[in-house]
């Protein structure tokens, strides 16, 4: 099987700030996630780890190195390309769910894809495959507040899947949810990653990162360790 | 050890033969914890000493089928509504290596990067083990609790690390 980056960083470093009151987020990081791998970050609050994330969607800019998805560098991409990239390609979980409460779990999962232009009928059908995908089928019509906070957590990932897009970045996504329903969530995104798609996932929970084929640990947003799984599964 | 209550809990089903008693024990424990064949007689021959079991006549094969008493019974219910006790953990290795790092002055921030990488390689592999085995409720079980030792351990590195990290005393040796 040939590797087939979705993303990759190159060289990667962020600063906030310049002078002396300049932080160094991260520096000389290094990591390509291929299709059908399932790649966690770990590491102490400050060590980065989101902003890796935000930069490997494209949601902030490296300061240098560079990031390529679907072989397009995102570096020099005008504002307009580079939102139309992340609306094509890239997933986005995080622990807040940001559910709009006022519309049904289906009309949750449609609306972003009716902004990306898509029409009516296709996103309410995609919308409704990608529920029945994480088991929602049952409470499409209903809103928000009258499902569990694991079926909620279930919506946000079920908008961040809608569409063919390859590659889900998912921040601590099991926020806090009981062990068994943060087992169902790393299930969904293990099951999306089988199916071909490349998956980034920050987590502080040793736990969840152990469903990922590499976990890499970050240090002062450097990448101090990884651990990679074995191959062959351990039965 | 467990193995004489964990034969009695098995027997409580019903009657069994000693070559079914050990495919039985290793089903339920996700075959963590294998038993050779001797270990079972062994441990059957000692539960019909202290009548916690009954022999059947020997078949044509010469295999000979046992039965808990009530006496067994008991015994049972006595382990199942006794809490185990804290006993000597095979991790010790670990807490007293760390310990001895931070006495003799090593660094001793890669020792701890490094077993972090190392129980997380085995957490990844138990966890993929589970999700092999997710129908059987026992053995998902037993995985879930060594899923859970592992983590344990990591967030007791993750906080070995930040205690090191603030004490002045090993900031001044790595100084």
């Amino acid at each position: 099987m040939s590797f087939d980056p979705v993303v990759r960083l190159a060289d990667v470093g962020r600063v906030h700030g310049d002078g002396p009151g300049a932080v160094t987020a991260l520096s000389e990081v290094n990591l390509a996630v291929g299709a059908g791998e399932l790649v966690a970050v770990m590491g102490p609050s400050g060590s980065g780890k989101s902003t890796l994330l935000n930069v490997a969607g494209g949601l902030d800019r490296p300061t240098s190195g560079d990031v390529v998805v679907e072989d397009v560098s995102l570096t020099r991409l005008p504002a307009g390309e580079l939102a139309a990239l992340r609306r094509r390609h890239v997933g986005y979980v995080f622990q807040d769910l940001n559910l709009i409460p006022s519309l049904t779990a289906l009309e949750n999962v449609t609306l972003p894809r009716e902004l990306d232009g898509i029409r009516f009928r296709d996103a309410r059908r995609q919308a409704l495959e990608v529920l029945a995908e994480v088991g929602l089928a049952e409470v499409a019509d209903r809103f928000p507040d009258e499902i569990s906070g694991g079926q909620r957590q279930r919506v946000a990932i079920a908008r961040a899947l809608a569409g063919e897009r390859r590659l889900i970045l998912a921040d601590e996504p099991t926020g806090a949810l009981d062990t068994p329903t943060g087992d169902e969530i790393l299930q969904l995104l293990r099951a999306r990653c089988d199916a071909g798609a490349a998956v980034l996932l920050v987590t502080h929970e040793p736990r969840y990162a152990a469903w990922a084929d590499r976990v890499v640990f970050l240090r002062d947003g450097r990448v101090a360790d990884t651990a990679a799984a074995p191959m062959e599964s351990a039965r | 050890m467990a193995i004489r209550q964990g034969l009695l809990a098995l027997l409580s089903r019903g009657p069994r033969y000693g070559y079914q008693l050990r495919a039985e024990f290793e089903a339920s424990t996700g075959a963590t914890w294998p038993l050779n064949i001797g270990q079972v007689y062994t441990t059957l021959s000692r539960l019909e000493r202290d009548g916690l079991v009954a022999p059947g006549e020997q078949d044509d094969q010469g295999r000979v089928v046992y039965t808990i008493t009530e006496a067994g019974r008991a015994e049972m219910a006595r382990w199942f509504g006794t809490p185990v006790a804290q006993a000597d953990r095979p991790r010790d290795e670990l807490v007293i290596k760390l310990a001895m790092a931070v006495t003799a002055g090593a660094d001793v921030r890669p020792i701890i990067q490094a077993q972090r990488t190392a129980t997380m390689g085995t957490l990844q592999r138990l966890t993929r083990a589970r999700r092999a085995n997710a129908e059987d409720p026992a053995q998902r079980l037993v995985l879930d609790s060594m899923i859970f030792q592992a983590e344990a351990e990591q967030r007791w590195l993750d906080h070995c690390e930040a205690v090191l990290a603030a004490s002045p005393q090993t900031q001044e040796r790595q100084a």
